[in-house]
């Protein structure tokens, strides 16, 4: 199991993503990207989707990746890590190969539960030996705000705008870890960039099984939140602690909440602090909005106590 | 051994005896078979490929960028709109300089929704910066596969490689092909060296960097010289192929009858074998007519065009499909390979078989005869349309 020291030391040893690259200021995806690749001892290679971290790491002629790294397009980071591990068996087949290689996607909300979601699950169904990461800052950060459907109910993007007529987007987040659930893979999980120690326990336990693995990681973005660059892991932990992003894991079919915030925090207390969500703390619909997304919140969080409660480890056992 | 099959059948034994490490394939017709007969070699384990049934086109040609950069010998097919749906990764195959050999069922493109034979689809994925070869026969597109690999994976040239084959009347009718021995075949393929493979962790390599203003026009440059390396790479390799196969292949294309020819017609895929025929019927009659039948569409020989169609008189370019609001795409290259020649025909563009619409030798024979007094600045005409 990691522990601060160790994540440090590996960090140290082995730069598999540089620094010198692009991301903006307070920009939590670096995090992400070195633990994750940090939590993984054999040679990686890694596809990544057309995003920030893409653009941000690859801008011919340099390059911030240490490791073998492809970017082919938006849609379609499962099809090609796909792809890199169909060759990887078939050259093992052809004994062209000896060496054990791992096999990491990095993309996007908007390229995953979105423009990507088609070739995630054809990639999830085929069972290919990978982990996919997705970087989740909840809207098309890249391009510039947009919504996506990880987009929460209310937020302020440049595609849901604050207007007179409608206040935000109207339309609830999709679930997109539970859709990967459904596919029955070894290991599905939420994270958190505000807990890093989480996180590389997760890729370790993921990493100990072959097939399709998958990380829905919340990540703070201080542009398309309207956050502080300084409370990047702040802002991401009190959406541990307000429940709106449980940290949990589905093992083989067995649900494990890795963390129950031992006391009640209002969403509000993470809403307030988002130039995304300021609109609701202005009129009087606001506020009966701020009520709807905290009943939201509650909901899912029961409802995920449930699943564990149902579909827990004793009673797989059984 | 001479054996009948369908042109299916003759792409599969191409791919069965070139036996990639990954083929990613999806159905459509009228490919589907090609992928059935790939997927029966594979779960009776006649061959080692990694076969990835992927869940669309645009996951097929993904997967093949990820296997090939991997340093995997890739191979794929489709037709008509899982070409429209591959081609936005096709482009970025072809810049990443990855040699993926694939069979185009060609079909229409809908809409109206078709499943028969036109151009329309090798003519969407004219500007990618793949090869482009057409096949008259099964047994051109058995060879052309072989040769095709050797193309694509030469060191100058590094693209992916698309063998046309028409929907149906090649894809499914049953014809004599001559197969080469397994041996003879892996032989003349060879093996396969990737440059810079992701699987060599060592030497770790970025694909598929951003390119900024800065870059991109000196990248899609040096993208442009890997297709201007092909003619050569073509002619060799067809070489190569035609002595030990011993077959007549020869050039970018193929002249039939055309050295004294007053008026020809130019055209690609299996309409050539008809228009052979009409050919020599005409021929039979005393009229002096030949044919030209292009077999590398990209890169587009231009200089072998205009010096094999400059001393004839009239000459009609045979489209099978529309470029609308302009004229066919291969007329519009050979009317560019004419140009600048002091001496050269009046060209007429026909438009011909689209959506599978047959063209017969009777109508072929009209085109030959009413070409000689026809009116070139009359724009586009019509073979066979119901006006």
């Amino acid at each position: 199991m990691a522990n601060i020291k160790t994540l440090a030391k590996k960090q140290e040893q082995q730069v598999r993503l540089s620094s010198g690259h692009s991301l903006c200021a307070g920009c939590a995806e670096p995090m992400v990207v070195r633990t994750v690749l940090n939590s993984i001892d054999d040679p990686v290679v890694v596809a990544n989707a057309t995003g920030c971290l893409e653009v941000a790491t690859s801008r011919y002629p340099g390059t911030a990746w240490n490791v073998p790294w492809i970017h082919s397009a938006f849609e379609n980071a499962a099809a090609t890590i796909a792809g890199v591990e169909a060759a990887y068996k078939g050259l093992l087949r052809a004994g062209k190969l000896e060496r054990k290689v791992r096999f990491v996607a990095f993309a996007g909300d908007g390229g995953t539960y979105d423009i990507g979601l088609q070739a995630l699950s054809g990639a999830l169904e085929r069972g290919h030996d990978f982990l996919y990461v997705c970087i989740n800052n909840e809207a098309y950060m890249n391009t510039g705000v947009q919504r996506s459907s990880a987009t929460p109910r209310c937020a302020s993007a440049t595609t849901s705008p604050v207007g007179d007529a409608i206040p935000g987007k109207p339309q609830d987040r999709k679930d997109l870890t539970e859709i990967v659930v459904a596919h029955h893979i070894p290991y599905v999980a939420q994270a958190s960039v505000s807990n890093l120690i989480d996180l590389s326990n997760k890729v370790e336990r993921a990493m100990a099984y072959d097939g399709p693995k998958f990380l829905n990681v919340l990540t703070t973005c201080p542009l398309g939140w309207r956050t502080r660059k300084d409370t990047s892991i702040p802002m991401a932990k009190l959406a541990v602690e307000t429940r709106y992003w449980p940290l949990y894991e589905v093992v083989e079919g067995v649900y494990k909440i890795n963390y129950k915030p031992k006391k009640h925090v209002p969403v509000e207390e993470w809403l307030k602090q988002q130039g995304r969500f300021r609109h609701l703390f202005k009129s009087p619909e606001g506020k009966s909005s701020l009520e709807e997304f905290q009943a939201s919140v509650d909901e899912n969080w029961e409802r995920l106590l449930k699943k564990e409660q149902c579909l827990s480890g004793a009673d797989a056992a059984q | 051994m001479r054996k009948t099959m369908t042109g299916h059948k003759a792409v599969a034994e191409a791919m069965r005896q070139i036996e990639p490490h990954v083929v990613a394939v999806y159905p459509i017709t009228p490919q589907s078979e090609i992928a059935e007969y790939y997927a029966e070699y594979v779960h009776d384990g006649i061959v080692r490929t990694e076969l990835v049934a992927v869940e669309s086109e645009h996951s097929a040609m993904s997967a093949c960028v990820g296997a090939a950069a991997a340093g995997a010998r890739v191979m794929t097919a489709t037709a008509s709109q899982g070409l429209a749906l591959m081609v936005e990764i096709l482009y970025i195959a072809a810049s990443m300089r990855l040699p993926i050999v694939m069979a185009l069922a060609n079909r229409a493109l809908s809409g109206p929704i078709n499943i028969h034979c036109d151009h329309s689809d090798a003519y969407l994925a004219r500007d990618a910066g793949a090869v482009q070869i057409f096949t008259e026969s099964a047994q051109e597109a058995y060879d052309y596969t072989l040769i095709a690999q050797r193309i694509a994976e030469h060191k100058d040239v590094r693209l992916p490689v698309i063998v046309n084959l028409d929907g149906f009347t090649l894809t499914h009718s049953v014809q004599v092909v001559e197969p080469l021995e397994d041996a003879r075949a892996k032989g003349y393929v060879g093996d396969f060296s990737p440059n810079y493979p992701l699987l060599d962790v060592d030497h770790p390599s970025t694909w598929g960097p951003f390119a900024m203003p800065d870059y991109y026009f000196e990248l899609k440059r040096g993208q442009q010289a890997g297709i201007e390396a092909v003619p050569p790479v073509f002619l060799a390799a067809q070489k190569d192929y035609a002595e030990l196969a011993g077959r007549p292949y020869e050039g970018f294309l193929e002249p039939y009858r055309l050295e004294d020819a007053e008026r020809a017609l130019v055209v690609m895929g299996s309409t050539a074998g008809s228009a052979k025929e009409t050919v020599d019927a005409l021929r039979a009659d005393g009229e002096k007519v030949g044919l030209l039948k292009v077999r590398l569409y990209r890169p587009f020989p231009y200089t072998a065009i205009a010096d094999a169609l400059a001393h004839v008189d009239r000459v009609a370019v045979l489209d099978r499909a529309l470029s609308f609001g302009t004229y066919g795409a291969l007329y519009s290259d050979v009317a560019t390979a004419l140009l600048h020649r002091e001496r050269k025909p009046i060209l007429m563009n026909y438009i011909y078989g689209l959506g599978g619409r047959d063209t017969t030798p009777q109508q072929l024979d009209q085109v030959l005869r009413e070409m000689k007094s026809g009116d070139p600045d009359q724009g586009l005409r019509y073979i066979g349309l119901r006006e």
